[in-house]
């Protein structure tokens, strides 16, 4: 047996470049796509035969908003221990955030964080770096040397840039290497709540973030990078407001980009009212006119990309007064199934498109061009789900460090059964774990 | 449950239990937005035949002796605390404070910690006051004893509200009014006011009709998707009203400025005897306290005829009785009749 080629037969193959839907086999050799057809037993008679009898199988999914706290909080998550829960939930490809400690704001940070995700080695991790230095949104970090480094894309995510003089300077400097701007979109003047200002905030008594300091910085950042032309994308949008701001601008013809989390797809602000903390992040659960319209927003193609903000923390930082915890839920292991609920089983999207929006797009906006495609060539990254399977999160199963999820107990429908990264095997759901790669950088694969 | 009042001041309280036909079940009282009618009334009606307790040479019944209150408070609150610690002791139950500065809440220990190392003591019940909004329901969660709402951040203070029905109903009875026949004026700083969300649930719940008053910063017009009526000229308002409850600015809860100066917000939002010769001649005035005198409310009506601020202070302490009583006999009985590990 050949372990550098893998046959995946009896799948239905599901592609958002070629071909859409296929019932054919799937060859991967030496970490490539090298043939997609029928009866592929005979062109690679040795290869390892993976059966996907009732699966379905997809593009490895890409998630371009993760956080894994590495360095300096390890205590929440780890680059391998989010790798790993990255696999579980069927993702080959994450982008984490630059809101470390310290942030991830020079060359050496982001280095760190490539050597520490090649030495998890269950899927690609590419850094994000921050766009300020320690994200105080005063001066410009080292762009250039994090980009030549490896930087995938610039953000200070936790905080938006504040200051219209910064952003425009940060805007225009990415110029230089045609670098990707992910703003979190929140005016501080105007936030410092703890959940959607709304009637659910008005009754808790609890502070609100109001829909309009996510649409002001919007608005502003589009008139600014109106003139600059940056590449710009607007992270884990969550407002009707922003969703008509974004395809207001694409209509005018400049170019924006959005991300949406499964939990403003699926929960209102109404979530809030037994001061659960693991329903506080940012930004803040929404009205139900919101989450409709984000939903719609998807489906009509404004938002082109689904991200998780898989956002962990240690179950005694969440254990506190709502004003006082963390904002922020995982989101990795979930996500497929809980898109599929928003989109999918609601009769917004069919699969493939699901899928589009959780592989080639994002593959697209952070410039990944070998992958988000089932296509000869491309990287050998495979998610198989099995789209009927209906299951719960437990903490038993949870791959994660931290269990901070609403969505405990929720009967999810869909479920990632095996992770392909590069031709190897990082996950299979019949096995109590996934594995990656020893200490000694030797790979442990599964079969 | 009404067994454990002996003798002398359980028969008015067994009167009214079996009059109603209602029981009280709940081990907490959190805030009064999930509250009944009924179970208000109960409360109410509880706090009447316990204020007799109170004008006896005697304080004391023994409805509570061998019960462990804790005052557990994490913000200023001398009124308050005092009222629950006496109104304990007025029931024969033990009582321990707990101040945060010289808890080791101060040395980072989280406030579920600190409950249930005030539990493991032995502790029936906990009375909280936190200025985090929903502290004490995060606690209901995490301890098996009673907890006792006394004021959370900007979300409620429901024993503050039942000592206002309380003195509503005690000045309007006599008149054969009920509180269902009152318009009552909340006025003043109603976006951070706990006590104004508490009056809010428990007025429309007993069938009051109430209008909110205030500047827009402090009084959003959402308020009116409480039932409620919003307005914003105190003016308008006072020849209609049969209360006007007069809310404290909080000045330690206003992020940033909502008024431009002080003289202003006296001159359109402050009660003056100016302002009460517009109302009706038997209005009833109210005031949560601590009072801002000359801000909110000239010394001259806090002081005055209509004024029944003090009234408030003393029934508090009826009230907190019945909370207390009620909540820790629910929870025994609950605990009761839980079947034990075995």
């Amino acid at each position: 047996m050949n372990p550098d080629q893998l046959l995946i037969i009896n799948a239905r193959l599901l592609d958002p470049v070629a071909f859409k839907e296929r019932d054919e086999d799937l060859l991967i050799i030496d970490g490539r796509i090298a043939a997609v057809g029928a009866g592929l037993r005979t062109d690679a008679p040795n290869a390892r035969v993976l059966d996907a009898t009732g699966k379905c199988a997809a593009p490895g999914l890409l998630d371009i908003h993760v956080h894994f706290r590495e360095p300096g909080q390890e205590h929440k998550e780890t680059i391998a221990t989010g790798a790993r829960a990255a696999v579980a939930g069927g993702f080959t490809t994450v982008c984490c955030m630059p809101n470390t400690t310290p942030a991830l704001d020079n060359d050496t940070q982001i280095e760190f964080v490539l050597t520490q995700a090649a030495r998890a080695g269950f899927c690609d991790v590419y850094p994000f770096g921050a766009i300020t230095k320690g994200r105080a949104g005063t001066e410009l970090a080292e762009i250039m040397l994090m980009h030549e480094a490896g930087a995938i894309g610039f953000s200070d995510d936790g905080v938006g840039v504040a200051s219209p003089a910064v952003m425009t300077r940060a805007l225009q400097y990415v110029k230089m290497i045609d670098g990707l701007i992910s703003q979190h979109c929140e005016e501080p003047s105007l936030s410092g709540g703890s959940m959607h200002a709304g009637a659910a905030a008005l009754r808790l008594g609890l502070g609100g973030i109001p829909a309009v300091a996510e649409e002001l910085m919007i608005a502003r950042d589009l008139q600014l990078n109106q003139r600059i032309g940056a590449r710009y994308h607007v992270q884990h949008i969550s407002t009707a407001g922003a969703v008509a701001l974004v395809r207001q601008a694409r209509q005018a013809g400049q170019a924006v980009t959005a991300e949406v989390t499964p939990h403003h797809l699926l929960l209102t602000d109404a979530a809030c009212a037994g001061y659960d903390t693991n329903f506080k992040m940012n930004p803040p659960l929404r009205s139900a006119v919101d989450v409709a319209a984000c939903v719609d927003a998807v489906a009509d193609g404004t938002i082109d990309c689904l991200a998780t903000d898989h956002a962990p923390h240690a179950r005694e930082e969440k254990d506190m007064e709502f004003d006082k915890a963390p904002f922020g839920i995982t989101g990795l292991e979930t996500a497929l199934p809980l898109y599929a609920e928003a989109l999918v089983h609601s009769g917004k999207l069919s699969w493939v498109k699901l899928i589009e929006k959780m592989t080639v797009n994002p593959a697209r906006i952070v410039r990944l061009t070998d992958r988000g495609t089932l296509n000869r060539g491309a990287i050998g990254d495979v998610t198989l789900f099995d789209p009927h399977a209906v299951w719960k999160l437990t903490h038993e199963s949870t791959q994660s460090r931290s269990h901070n999820s609403p969505f405990y107990d929720r009967p999810l429908r869909g479920r990632v059964t095996q992770t392909i990264k590069a031709g190897r095997l990082v996950f299979n759901l019949e096995q109590a774990a996934p594995k990656g790669r020893d200490h000694s950088g030797k790979a442990a694969i599964g079969q | 449950m009404t067994s454990a009042v002996e003798q002398r001041g359980s028969a008015a309280v067994t009167a009214v239990s079996s009059a109603e036909q209602k029981t009280w079940c709940r081990p907490h009282l959190l805030g009064l937005e999930d509250l009944s009618r009924d179970e208000i009334m109960i409360l109410l009606d509880t706090a009447l035949a316990l204020q007799e307790v109170s004008t006896r040479s005697i304080k004391k019944v023994p409805a509570l002796r061998g019960k462990v209150v804790a005052n557990l408070f994490f913000e200023d609150s001398t009124r308050t605390r005092t009222s629950f610690r006496l109104a304990a002791q007025r029931m024969s139950a033990d009582v321990m404070d707990f101040f945060v500065a010289t808890s080791s809440v101060s040395k980072g220990e989280t406030l579920a910690d600190t409950a249930r190392n005030i539990e493991a003591m032995g502790v029936d019940a906990i009375v909280i006051r936190h200025r985090s909004s929903g502290a004490p329901h995060s606690l209901a969660k995490q301890v098996k004893c009673s907890i006792i709402n006394a004021g959370d951040g900007s979300h409620e203070h429901p024993t503050q509200a039942l000592l206002d029905m309380f003195t509503m109903r005690e000045h309007f009875l006599p008149q054969g009014r009920t509180i269902a026949d009152l318009h009552v004026a909340i006025v003043g700083d109603v976006a951070n006011s706990r006590v104004a969300r508490s009056n809010i649930w428990a007025l429309t719940r007993l069938g009051a009709k109430v209008t909110l008053v205030g500047p827009t910063t402090l009084c959003p017009d959402s308020f009116a998707g409480f039932g409620v009526n919003v307005v914003h000229s105190l003016d308008d308002v006072l020849p209609h009203v049969d209360v006007v409850n007069m809310l404290r600015v909080q000045f330690e809860r206003l992020t940033s400025a909502a008024f431009p100066s002080v003289r202003e917000y006296s001159r359109f939002f402050g009660m003056n005897e100016q302002r009460l010769s517009r109302c009706r001649e038997d209005v009833l005035v109210l005031h949560p306290g601590p009072m801002n005198r000359g801000l909110e409310i000239s010394s001259a009506v806090a002081d005055g005829p209509n004024s029944a601020i003090l009234r408030q202070v003393s029934n508090g302490l009826a009230v907190r009785m019945a909370v207390l009583y009620l909540c820790i006999g629910a929870a025994s009985f609950t605990s009761r009749n839980t079947p034990s590990n075995p």
